[in-house]
């Protein structure tokens, strides 16, 4: 076979792949939504339960992407500028999350703050305080899956940086605060971007954990991923693709987002 | 420390805990009663015809987006990493608009095993490409030019320099996707219908077992999910480094 044919034919097979996986089945969500028209798709995902479960996604991102950036940071920085004992074990049990399964998450987090069979739910309930099957316990489980982002995104930053301004801000008397705000968190932040980039895209479409610790009461503790399962069990397919479109969007403005840091992160 | 304790540590433990309430015996009947053992089995071969899948066609996809050059490459490229920022469930209902009842093409997959393969492989895409491809940038042309004025076809360059170079990467990425892949739930739920014995992948016998209030059940085969997905991770990573020396 001539170069050229085979370049076309390793060409045609690499994209014929990403396009019978990827591209064809993404856009026909597209077509999808919108074959009973624009004004369709649009009351479906601005209904109250719509509206809502929109919402919840929002509040759920608010809280667990700071927390877990702030998290992140700190834990990073131990990590890699910090002796101490458990140094290596912290480095891989911060990753653990990522080998576990949504549905064990859930399940964890209903054995430690669940009413019932958790170790403190039921001294939380006597305190008037209910996690599980309510939205603290489904901003733990958005916690939980988006841990591990801005760390990993942080640490070969961190090292690749060093710390010889670190320490020369320290010779000249700088505080360790001062030195962490006007040197060290300057230089990292296009990794700490892209870790909240990522960190908001996970919280955004977590499906598995939440779902376990919901209990799906529609307009009150149903994120937008619940919604979409619960329009398309209930046969309005019409709403379940509409959001689909919306988080498929957010997912686009993700891809963008990292798309412009990426580079930066390099420099 | 507190914060990882709290929100992942602690729940993880009262996980293997609870898995042991009722005793080792009752322990090893959960994980070996048939439905578990039918789900753990699909979940375990499904998820290595992934990795095998994966390996090549990611190796392939990377291939291309570093070594080819056409109009549109670098919207491919960014395209590679959307499994990872679109919302597993959405992936789930993309899959069925076009591989289930309603296809446009007349391709219906869906609640059979291949649906859960499918749905496996689009959650696990990005992972050998994305570690492929630094690797392949990196690789230094030269050896490949001396293989070939040596009078070496294109594929024995490939076969005997390029390769080697790429595999600790391929195993790695390939390790990944299978952590990911055993674990995967919201891809698989309009997808494959859960029927058991048949379609029941096991992060979703978990599910049904959480559902169907039975925890110590629920709690022993998300600990063998656990253990298979750690040493698979550790494994991975050691063939990976294993592979890295072998080229040094």
């Amino acid at each position: 076979m001539s170069s050229r044919g085979s370049r076309y034919l390793l060409r045609f097979l690499a994209l014929g792949y990403l396009a019978l996986l990827l591209g064809i089945p993404v856009a026909l969500v597209f077509v999808n939504a919108f074959q009973d028209g624009i004004a369709a798709a649009w009351d479906a995902v601005t209904t109250p339960e719509a509206q809502h479960a929109f919402y919840l996604t929002m509040v759920m991102v608010a809280v667990a992407v700071p927390l877990n950036t702030i998290f992140g940071v700190l834990c990073a920085l131990a990590i890699v500028r910090q002796r101490f004992r458990g140094r290596a074990l912290l480095n891989v049990l911060v990753d653990l999350p990522f080998a576990v399964s949504p549905v064990v998450v859930g399940l964890a987090l209903l054995l430690v703050y669940g009413r019932r069979d958790g170790w403190v739910g039921g001294w939380l309930a006597e305190q008037g305080i209910q996690v599980i099957f309510s939205v603290p316990g489904m901003i733990l489980a958005t916690m939980f899956v988006s841990l591990p982002f801005v760390v990993r995104e942080v640490i070969p930053v961190l090292r690749e940086i060093g710390t010889e301004q670190e320490q020369a801000a320290a010779t000249l008397g700088a505080g360790s605060l001062q030195t962490f705000f006007r040197i060290t968190l300057p230089a990292i932040r296009w990794g700490v971007a892209y870790g909240v980039v990522l960190t908001t895209a996970r919280a955004l479409g977590e499906f598995g954990a939440v779902s376990v610790v919901s209990g799906k009461l529609s307009g009150q503790t149903e994120t937008a991923t619940l919604f979409v399962e619960n329009r398309f069990q209930r046969f309005d397919e019409t709403g379940a693709y509409a959001a689909s479109v919306v988080l498929a969007l957010l997912a686009l403005v993700t891809l963008l987002a990292m798309n412009v840091i990426k580079p930066k992160e390099a420099q | 420390m507190a914060y990882l304790s709290v929100v992942a540590l602690i729940p993880l433990a009262a996980v293997v805990f609870k898995s042991f309430d009722g005793g080792l015996d009752s322990f090893w009947n959960s994980v070996t009663s048939p439905q578990a053992v039918a789900a753990l089995k699909l979940t375990l071969i499904c998820s290595l015809i992934v990795v095998v899948i994966n390996a090549l066609a990611g190796t392939l996809i990377a291939w291309v987006l570093v070594r080819d050059d056409f109009p549109g490459r670098g919207i491919v490229n960014s395209l590679i990493d959307l499994p990872f920022a679109l919302p597993t469930i959405v992936a789930s209902l993309t899959l069925l608009a076009f591989y289930g009842p309603d296809s446009p093409v007349g391709v219906n997959v869906a609640y059979t095993k291949v649906s859960v393969v499918l749905a496996l492989l689009f959650v696990t895409l990005p992972f050998v490409v994305r570690a492929v491809q630094p690797v392949l940038l990196e690789l230094d042309r030269e050896m490949e030019q001396a293989a070939e004025s040596l009078g070496a076809s294109r594929f024995t360059v490939f076969r005997r320099i390029v390769l080697p170079n790429l595999l600790p990467a391929i195993i790695a990425g390939g390790g990944l996707a299978f952590a990911r892949a055993v674990g995967e739930f919201g891809s698989l739920v309009l997808l494959t219908a859960n029927i058991p014995f048949d379609t029941q992948a096991a992060s979703y016998f978990i599910f049904s077992q959480v559902e169907s209030d039975n925890i110590i059940g629920a709690a022993a085969v998300s600990v063998v999910l656990l253990l298979a997905a750690l040493l698979l991770l550790l494994f991975f990573g050691w063939l990976s480094k294993k592979a890295l020396r072998h080229e040094q």
